[in-house]
């Protein structure tokens, strides 16, 4: 055996190993605050995924959800966005741009003083339907509506 | 660190109008610098609204909210001189506390 070139290997793998635990750390900081952040949902590239995700597959339409948005939006880096449910135990209130590279945009979830409302905007890269998901009393209803986009917001 | 929020809270009734409008790129991560390298993620992942203290609205955003993200909710039972806190926090980690008062309609 030669000790020198035995310690040599030694502390290289060791480096090596310091340094994949180092990058795995960096790459999980990102994300691993939020343990109630939707990952999987954020990630979805369709809307039957994103639905899957939130667990709404197969929710009904309801005429209790009214959402505010311009017919045509100018500018889809701008979309203004409101989202009404009178659904009685209103809990969440998702908002899904149905052909966003990512569809899910925003999850909001209502604590017992909020009332049934939010409003936010996002961006859309071309014309397609809103969805709004909304979970009232531990079941899931959504409704929907297109906005026109004429210049794309996503690039 | 990031620019203080903008927020507003309007009695209207006993339900407070909260219109909120934070300072933040967004970056979705799709965009090209002159370079033509991909400028990378930067969003705000979540906000939490509390009234007096008290949790009333979480939210979980992805990079499709634009951006210097306007946050507009309605929170019941308020009253004139309540304390509305809003807390973001983004995927690099960087938080942002503000707070204002409820004001009653003019």
């Amino acid at each position: 055996m030669n000790p020198p070139r035995r310690n040599f290997l030694q502390l290289t793998s060791r480096l090596g190993a310091l340094a994949a635990a180092w990058s795995a750390g960096l790459l999980a900081s990102g994300w691993a605050w939020a343990a109630t952040w939707n990952q999987a949902g954020f990630e979805s590239k369709t809307l039957a995924d994103v639905m899957k995700s939130l667990g709404a597959t197969g929710a009904a339409e309801s005429k209790e959800i009214v959402i505010t948005a311009p017919d045509i939006a100018e500018n889809g880096a701008v979309v203004p966005i409101a989202v009404t449910s009178r659904l009685p135990k209103t809990q969440q209130i998702s908002i899904v741009a149905e052909k966003n590279p990512f569809p899910l945009a925003a999850t909001f979830d209502l604590a017992g003083g909020g009332e049934g409302y939010v409003s936010a905007r996002i961006k859309m890269g071309q014309t397609s339907d809103v969805w709004a998901v909304v979970k009232a009393d531990g079941k899931y209803y959504v409704a929907r509506k297109e906005v026109k986009i004429t210049v794309g917001g996503c690039g | 660190m990031a620019e203080p929020m903008k927020i507003r809270a309007t009695l209207q009734g006993d339900v407070a109008d909260v219109r909120i409008l934070m300072m933040h790129p967004m970056e979705t991560g799709q965009r090209k610098d002159a370079k033509g390298e991909i400028i990378p993620l930067h969003f705000i992942q979540s906000v939490l609204v509390t009234h007096n203290g008290k949790p009333v609205l979480d939210t979980q955003w992805s990079q499709a909210v634009s951006r210097n993200p306007f946050l507009g909710l309605r929170i019941k039972g308020a009253k004139a001189g309540d304390k509305v806190g809003v807390t973001w926090t983004d995927n690099k980690g960087d938080k942002r506390t503000d707070e204002a008062t409820v004001t009653p309609a003019s």
